[in-house]
């Protein structure tokens, strides 16, 4: 996995052309509570782009403020280059896929598609073509008829996806369009939405909490943490090169070594930590200054078995406390000699393996220095 | 249902009293409208004829013509006026005046009926000096005074019923494109709907039953139906009181039964 960042997907971090979306340093504070603060992001014609974040970090109230139920208290929203910050929703060129999917209940599924094209200048029988076009799109044609309440959760969901996607819009809007299905249906579902929104070629920004979703499905990601955006990026560079601690452990697994900065030559930095009880090299080309503290994050899949005192530097020696058997990896915590707990991840190769590694057995671990990264925020 | 009885001998009697208690004195007054005698406690054989004498009691019929006008405009009015409080209670609780707003309108419900008739007779001489509106007490005054506490009902009933609704409704409409207006017509007054008609109910019953704040606001020729039962039942009860009271007996329960046909129907489609 040592791939180096240039060839990391970019076409989305510096596209041509003018962004669909442009949020310009937006705030919104209920009170003393500052749900959204200061945020900017650029979003482009056609990505799939997750706002991802734990409940309560702002990303449903960001969310609000695209779709126009919320006014932000401060900063701009612009739609292809128009300002919209102050339109109300029903003028806006964006529709939204509600998490509750708020269909309604007394209307027939083909009544609740239908409902948005009133507006739109279109004739009976374009409206009758349209609705008939989008339950073929979600493959719900013979479910016209139905209310609501005689729906499966998974049928509610493609009615709701119709439904916000009949009028057309530049922008859909998914707030955890997910949530509510079961994990199979969600899993395969999570597909069915990367291939509509390439078919469509509409801009989707999606809200999750769930990071393995965001993975699946995103052009790239905005992690929020406290109304504030950690890092926007793609799936893998997130993964690989996270921009802030919060960010490292928010995605996936991560082991975290404190030190401080001893050199940094030729983009290679030298940190010592008392944790590991060698050095470490990260393969680092931001300028850090000498004796910064500094976080060096290693993913646990990253590290290797070798023998002890082969590596030069990025070598740990533990002892193993835990196995948990996972089917396709084995996951082991190993307790360094400073107390400091290891997570290591390990791929079952084969059914049995002959020497397999067991409780209190002694282990060396190394790992690259282009597979591990210097966070100092 | 006999196996019932042997299995809760105790529990079945309590019920069949309860309803004996409920029910047997609207019995008997049926009943008794099919009396032959004069005297209302003496039964001397089966007839119709108090039927045919309150056709021809014009005062009576008068009054109950009035009452059910009074009542129906009073149910619209009523309803109109408590789904927009409903409304105001529920979507506006971030202004000013939400709470004192929420006390006042819900007031009567509490307050005694004598006073809410004193104080709305005061004001209609009152404003009767100063403006010359309304002229004199009458239909008009009536209507007036049962909207004033019918409204508080329906408030309560519709903005329970606001309060349980899922506002994503009314926002996918918005997002879909629709004016506020036809988000309110199309997506929440539908979704209230069984509350409306409650209410609308509600509000008639209250003002076919007030005969207390009726007599403080009624002039001289608009006389209510429990003014006119109330005054003859002074002068001793006629039977033609019952064969008055069974027909609204008999015009109620198929009101009510419609309305609880429609609610439960409701209800099944909500599910």
């Amino acid at each position: 996995m040592n791939q180096p960042r240039s060839l990391a997907n970019q076409s989305w971090s510096a596209p041509e052309g003018e962004p669909v979306v442009r949020i310009e340093k937006v705030t919104k504070h209920f009170g003393e509570v500052y749900a959204v603060d200061d945020i900017s992001i650029d979003i482009h014609r056609g990505e799939f782009f997750s706002l991802l974040g734990a409940s309560g970090c702002g990303k449903t109230t960001l969310l609000r403020m695209l779709a126009g139920f919320e006014t932000p208290s401060s900063g701009r929203i612009y739609i292809d280059g128009q300002d919209v910050t102050d339109v109300p929703p029903y003028k806006r060129p964006i529709n939204m896929m509600f998490q509750s999917y708020a269909l309604f209940p007394h209307m027939t599924v083909a009544q609740n598609i239908a409902y948005g094209l009133k507006n739109e200048p279109l004739n009976r029988q374009q409206r009758r073509e349209r609705v008939v076009e989008m339950m073929a799109l979600v493959q719900i044609e013979k479910l016209a008829t139905r209310k609501p309440h005689q729906l499966s959760g998974g049928q509610r969901q493609r009615v709701a996806l119709a439904r916000a996607l009949a009028k057309h819009p530049k922008i859909l809007l998914l707030d955890e369009p997910l949530g509510a299905l079961d994990k199979k249906l969600r899993e395969r579902t999570q597909f069915e939405l990367v291939n509509l929104q390439e078919r469509l070629g509409i801009t989707f920004i999606i809200v999750t909490h769930d990071q393995e979703e965001a993975m699946t499905m995103s052009s790239r990601i905005a992690l929020m943490h406290d109304g504030r955006i950690e890092q926007v990026d793609s799936p893998r560079r997130m993964y690989e090169f996270p921009a802030t601690r919060y960010a490292a452990n928010f995605i996936g697994s991560v082991n975290m070594f404190e030190g401080h900065v001893v050199s940094h030559e030729q983009d290679m930095v030298t940190i010592a930590s008392e944790e590991t009880g060698s050095e470490l090299i990260v393969h680092h080309s931001q300028p850090l200054t000498q004796g910064m503290p500094v976080t060096v994050a290693v993913r646990p899949e990253k590290l290797k078995l070798t023998e002890k005192g082969t590596n030069p530097a990025n070598e740990i020696t533990g002892t193993i406390q835990e196995i948990a058997y996972l089917g396709d990896v084995s996951i082991y915590h190993i307790d360094l000699p400073s107390g400091k707990r290891v997570q290591f991840t390990q791929s079952n190769i084969q059914a049995l393996a002959e020497l397999p590694l067991t409780w209190g057995q002694e282990i060396t671990l190394t790992w690259s220095s282009h597979s591990c990264g210097v966070l100092s925020q | 249902m006999r196996a019932m009885f042997m299995r809760y001998p105790v529990l079945i009697c309590l019920l069949l009293a309860g309803y004996a208690f409920l029910y047997l004195p609207i019995f008997s007054l049926i009943i008794y409208s099919f009396n032959e005698s004069r005297l209302v406690t003496v039964w001397g054989g089966f007839s119709t004829k108090w039927y045919g004498e309150l056709l021809q009691n014009g005062p009576l019929i008068d009054a109950a013509l009035l009452s059910l006008k009074i009542a129906a405009m009073n149910a619209t009015l009523a309803i109109v006026l408590g789904t927009l409080a409903a409304l105001a209670l529920v979507r506006f609780r971030k202004s000013r005046g939400h709470a004192s707003l929420g006390i006042m309108v819900t007031a009567p419900l509490v307050m005694p009926e004598i006073i809410i008739g004193l104080s709305l007779l005061l004001l209609f001489v009152a404003m009767e000096d100063l403006t010359g509106w309304p002229a004199g007490r009458g239909q008009t005054t009536i209507l007036i005074a049962h909207a004033t506490f019918s409204m508080a009902y329906v408030t309560v009933i519709v903005q329970s019923r606001l309060a349980h609704m899922d506002r994503s409704l009314e926002e996918a409409a918005l997002d879909l494109g629709a004016r506020p207006l036809r988000v309110f017509f199309t997506i929440t007054l539908p979704m209230i709907a069984p509350a409306l008609a409650a209410g609308w109910l509600l509000a008639f019953t209250l003002s076919m039953d007030d005969l207390v704040i009726a007599s403080f606001v009624s002039g001289p020729g608009s006389t209510t139906l429990p003014m006119v039962v109330y005054s003859s039942v002074r002068l001793g009860v006629s039977p033609q009181i019952n064969a008055l009271a069974t027909l609204f007996i008999a015009v109620v329960s198929l009101a009510v039964l419609i309305a609880s046909v429609i609610l439960y129907r409701q209800q099944k489609k909500d599910n």
